[in-house]
């Protein structure tokens, strides 16, 4: 999980790459990279989550 | 204040001798961060601790001097190679430098390049003794070593590139009128969130600390053995980073003389609001301060005061340090007990959380049309880019230099085991109760 949650990190930066190239108008823009980054946020909670599940598997 | 867009600028004799000045001074927020991480540690681990920061140090400059600077490359307006360029819908996205090898034709170039280089050689240091703190206790001294060669001869020369020598993301604002472009003339994105991702990939990697995290009940707790290295640290960390950000801002914004004493002062205000904010926290959730989570507000207000020292006014910058102080000491204890990070040194709020909100900070107290837009856009290629290589990197690392030291060498303390002394001879060493 935590690798999956790694994979989706880099899709939301080109999210927010396409977002400058695709949209010259700025609200467009904005509304494109904001996603971009909760995209990156989603990935990370789900590496969080898979970092946790290891730490509840490993305990002694 | 009014923050100038990268161009190419020639440095005044006064601004090269202020800034060369300030440059010899910086060392000292490597210092006070060495010392905060001994600090926040176990005694049996100090003497390791400190050694590794004086390796780490030098392992990163020897890394960067044969590697880094040349992907870093020149800064605007030097001669020679602006870096690689590819042409995307019809926008230049300048990715990679290409500075000369083995930092040929250095005593010759420019003065604002020399500086610029010194800046960096510094800045690296910092960034790769980050993780180290993270990782104390059971990191061992090789893989530290390791792990700074590879942070200062890819990663950091990577962003530096792209946020101080003309890379992509300097030049969003001429390229997409988003503001002056991605504006970090302290480092809170090069440095400082680089080194509290670098953090993050560690702990991830490395593990917990044997007993922290028992199978039943809360996570033990392991304060750190010297709460007066910790604070002190923080004195001399303050000296470091009144230098860096004042240089930063000559370097990087090309901010006249007459604006430098408003970026020193709010670094000092940043991280006051931090200490007080951190302070009344502290107060009201446990009763009493607590020194060495006052230590980290302090610190997450400079990490913070890193981007918008030389950006912003003095009311902004003590708002910026007062939010950072509140959200830290939450944050690292959300960290250990909700989210089971065991991050010693608390570099990954300090460091990576602080540096972000500094960073978007800028974009919402600049005056800049689309500067915002500049900082998320940076936000998402530190996030999107940066963690994820660097967890590669040092995942990829730890199978060839294994990380982790062994259980035993755990029990007995790093002092010990890697060095066959300890810091504190003299002293008594008690058995660790959490040692389960």
């Amino acid at each position: 999980m935590k690798y999956a949650g790694l994979l989706v990190m880099p899709a939301g930066f080109f999210l927010t790459v396409a977002a400058l190239v695709l949209f010259p108008d700025p609200a467009l823009r904005a509304a494109f990279v904001l996603c971009g980054l909760a995209v990156e946020a989603l990935g990370l909670a789900v590496a969080v989550c898979g970092h946790m599940e290891a730490r509840g598997e490993s305990r002694p | 204040m009014t923050p100038i867009a990268p161009s190419p600028f020639v440095i005044s004799e006064t601004a090269f001798a202020l800034c060369l000045v300030l440059l010899l001074l910086a060392p000292l927020a490597i210092a006070g961060v060495a010392l905060i991480n001994t600090g926040l540690g176990r005694s049996r681990s100090a003497a390791q601790s400190l050694l590794g920061s004086l390796a780490i140090v030098a392992v990163a400059a020897i890394a960067f001097a044969l590697v880094g600077a040349t992907i870093t490359g020149n800064p605007l307006g030097a001669p020679g190679s602006t870096g690689h360029t590819f042409y995307l819908a019809g926008k230049p996205w300048n990715w990679l430098g290409a500075g000369p090898l083995l930092l040929r034709g250095f005593g010759s170039a420019p003065f604002q390049s020399q500086l610029a280089l010194l800046f960096e050689f510094l800045a690296v240091a910092l960034a790769a003794l980050i993780p180290w703190g993270s990782g104390t206790d059971r990191w061992r001294l090789t893989a530290g070593c390791a792990a700074a060669a590879v942070l200062a001869a890819t990663v950091f020369p990577l962003l530096a590139h792209w946020v101080w020598t003309g890379g992509w993301l300097s030049q969003l604002g001429v390229n997409f009128s988003l503001g002056a472009g991605f504006l970090d003339p302290g480092g809170a994105a090069t440095v400082h969130v680089l080194g509290g991702l670098s953090a993050l990939a560690v702990v991830w990697i490395a593990g917990s600390r044997r007993g922290k995290f028992p199978k039943e009940g809360f996570s033990t707790a392991m304060p750190g053995h010297n709460a007066v290295y910790v604070l002190f640290g923080c004195l001399l960390a303050l000296v470091g980073w009144l230098a860096f950000n004042v240089a930063g801002a000559i370097l990087w914004l090309h901010a006249p003389l007459a604006a430098l004493p408003v970026t020193a002062l709010n670094t000092l205000l940043s991280a006051s609001g931090a200490l007080a904010a951190t302070f009344a926290v502290t107060r009201i959730r446990f009763g009493k301060p607590d020194a060495s989570l006052c230590a980290n507000g302090w610190l997450s207000g400079l990490v913070a005061s890193s981007a918008a020292a030389g950006i912003v006014s003095p009311g902004p910058a003590l708002f910026i340090g007062f939010v950072a102080g509140i959200v830290t000491p939450l944050l690292v204890e959300l960290l250990e007990l909700a989210v089971s990070i065991d991050d010693p040194s608390g570099a990954i709020s300090v460091h990576a959380v602080a540096g972000l909100w500094g960073l978007l900070a800028v974009g919402i107290f600049a005056s800049q049309s689309g500067q915002l837009l500049a900082q998320l856009v940076g936000i998402a290629a530190l996030l999107g880019v940066i963690l994820p290589l660097v967890y590669l990197l040092f995942w990829l690392l730890n199978r060839v230099v294994p990380f982790r030291v062994d259980p035993d060498g755990e029990r007995i303390g790093m002092d010990l085991h890697e060095l066959g002394g300890g810091a504190y001879p003299e002293f008594v060493i008690h058995r660790d109760e959490s040692y389960r």
